[in-house]
């Protein structure tokens, strides 16, 4: 068991290094270097080439690409991932500022995502094709279709316009997340719905549990102890990626609810054209995921027995 | 004499309501524009942000132009950016799969490594990404797509190709002298068609929300064009006085991506019958 989680966590390291260089050189094939666009445009009357050859080696971008790489990504491990363009405080500051509120979004997101979703995939696999079947997929193919941003909207003239019981705007109490958190929750609803309720209705086809039935086990007892612990490893994925969703659809949630978190930061800094923090940003976001999804795949292990740690 | 896939679709009726609603927005999108009486950039400042009316069924918004007409005018913008994003991103994900999937090897070594890593960056961060390093506009938008839609349909294909590489008919068509581009053109690419038939309708609808969404933070499609993300932009900032102005162009969205999803999985259905009980 442990040498399969050391296994795991070790196969980490290429995937993360991989998305690490396609992330450096993405942000290098932009036309045209940033210190132009920074310097260039921004001062009136132009600036001398002899200014900006000084900047770009003030910033190393007069360095091989390999050597720009490695001065970055060792950076990044220690913390150091440079000044943003456009706020001028380190990027590190911002992330550590802002990483907890988007995690508290994607984090709540998930959880109350998984709850729904599970029960309510469980209901429709159990009443399949009755009432109950078809209300929770008419349910969840809306919840899967309706955009983040639009129903953040709905929700926030309901509960904060209409009915005046909710806050709006910024995240100071555990208030203020219950509208971001149901929004994202929503959202992943349909997705995991839909999966636990095609997964249960595999397991629920098979022998061991018409034995079960036969010895005149309680329905809820078999739905609940024999049929879901073998459904739920595709459930288990499913989550893994939607947690992954819920932290780039962040972005969508913390720009309507203004919120500063990690995706509104990404979407300023984009607009902003502010190159060293997109890419550190996107680094930090696209790692978490991968984290994120690897850890899913170690409780695999944990809740079924059947896979193998080799 | 109908075809018994057609007649699997049809069993599923909310299949045909939502092919009909991408009917009539497909004939919106087409013909729309000629029957609008209105302007969709036509500012009237005695107009601003009203709400439905008969003479504006869907109100107007904060510059006073009708949202009805940009809503129509907007099919052609937002389903247009999609066939074209999820086409190119369908044909070069194609080309990778079966690459991948048929000669094996290296080829597939490095293509399924590409493919993982585009899908460590996850939902719209992948289109976020893209937008970053080539800038806001339509043209752009339809890369981030497309490039969105790659590594899904690739992933499909080479699972496909896999699957039907060593069939006894490959092999007697190898053994009758056939070339490897005949071979995929003529029996490995049919082969998947269905697969790929059912994974474009199912991408047509997340690129509708991808780039609504892009354009919703101001990173896609940028005014004043009737894009119905870039509607939404704007409408949030006066969703206080006027909600109609989100309303709408939101309501739009949803139905569009739910129509598309209903025909995906009910041509999934309808093209493998295998699959369904499953879903």
């Amino acid at each position: 068991m442990l040498r399969y989680i050391a296994k795991r966590l070790l196969q980490l390291i290429p995937t993360l290094l991989l998305v690490s260089i396609i992330v450096f050189l993405m942000v290098r094939i932009i036309p045209g270097d940033p210190i132009t666009l920074l310097y260039g445009v921004s001062e009136s009357g132009g600036t001398s080439e002899e200014y900006l050859d000084a900047m770009r080696d003030k910033y190393g971008l007069n360095d091989p690409l390999i050597v720009q790489y490695f001065r970055w990504i060792t950076g990044f491990v220690q913390g150091d991932m440079g000044t943003s363009l456009r706020t001028h405080k380190t990027i590190l500051e911002e992330l550590t500022n802002r990483y907890p509120y988007t995690v508290t979004l994607a984090v709540g997101g998930t959880v109350v995502g998984s709850i729904i979703g599970v029960i309510c995939g469980i209901i429709a696999a159990t009443f399949h094709n009755k009432a109950g079947d078809n209300i929770v997929m008419v349910i969840s193919m809306v919840a899967v279709s309706v955009p983040s941003f639009f129903l953040a909207m709905l929700l926030m003239l309901y509960f904060c316009l209409h009915l005046g019981v909710l806050p709006s705007l910024g995240l100071r109490s555990w208030r203020h997340a219950i509208l971001p958190i149901a929004t994202l929750g929503l959202g992943a609803v349909g997705m995991i719905a839909r999966t636990t309720r095609s997964s249960m209705l595999d397991v629920i086809n098979q022998d061991y549990i018409r034995t079960a039935r036969a010895y005149g086990t309680s329905k809820f007892k078999i739905i609940t102890q024999y049929a879901f612990k073998n459904a739920l490893i595709p459930v288990l994925t499913a989550i893994g990626l939607r947690f992954g969703s819920l932290l780039a659809g962040a972005a969508l949630v913390e720009t309507i609810f203004t919120i500063q978190g990690i995706g509104s930061f990404l979407v300023d800094s984009v607009n902003g054209r502010d190159y060293p923090a997109i890419q550190s940003t996107v680094l930090v976001l696209a790692a978490s995921f991968v984290i994120v999804n690897t850890l899913v795949d170690i409780i695999y292990g944990l809740v079924d027995p059947r896979v193998k740690y080799d | 004499m109908k075809s018994p896939i057609v007649r699997r679709f049809l069993k599923r009726k909310v299949s045909i309501i939502g092919l009909v609603v991408l009917l009539i927005f497909f004939l919106m999108a087409l013909v729309g524009p000629f029957l609008c009486s209105y302007d969709p950039l036509a500012q009237d400042t005695s107009l601003i942000s009203k709400g439905p009316s008969a003479a504006h069924w869907f109100g107007t918004d904060y510059l006073g132009r009708d949202t009805f007409t940009r809503i129509v005018y907007g099919a052609r913008v937002s389903l247009s950016i999609s066939f074209a994003g999820v086409f190119s991103g369908c044909f070069v994900g194609i080309i990778l799969g079966v690459c991948a999937g048929y000669f094996g090897g290296v080829a597939d070594a490095i293509i399924s490594r590409v493919i993982d890593v585009l899908l460590a960056f996850p939902g719209l961060l992948l289109a976020i990404v893209i937008v970053a390093i080539l800038g806001n506009g339509t043209q752009n938008t339809v890369i981030a797509i497309a490039v969105f839609a790659v590594p899904s349909i690739a992933r499909m294909v080479r699972g496909v190709v896999i699957s039907n590489k060593d069939s006894q008919y490959i092999g007697a068509a190898k053994v009758m002298g056939e070339s490897n581009a005949q071979i995929i053109l003529t029996h490995i690419i049919p082969n998947s068609v269905s697969q790929i038939i059912v994974n474009v309708t199912l991408n047509l609808g997340s690129a509708i929300l991808t780039s609504s969404s892009l354009s919703f933070l101001g990173m896609g499609v940028q005014p004043p064009s009737p894009e119905w993300g870039a509607m939404l932009n704007k409408a949030k900032e006066v969703i206080r006085t006027n909600p109609w102005e989100a309303i709408f162009p939101g309501l739009v969205i949803t139905l569009v991506v739910m129509s598309f999803s209903l025909v995906g999985d009910g041509l999934r259905d309808a093209l493998d019958p295998k699959l369904k009980n499953v879903s």
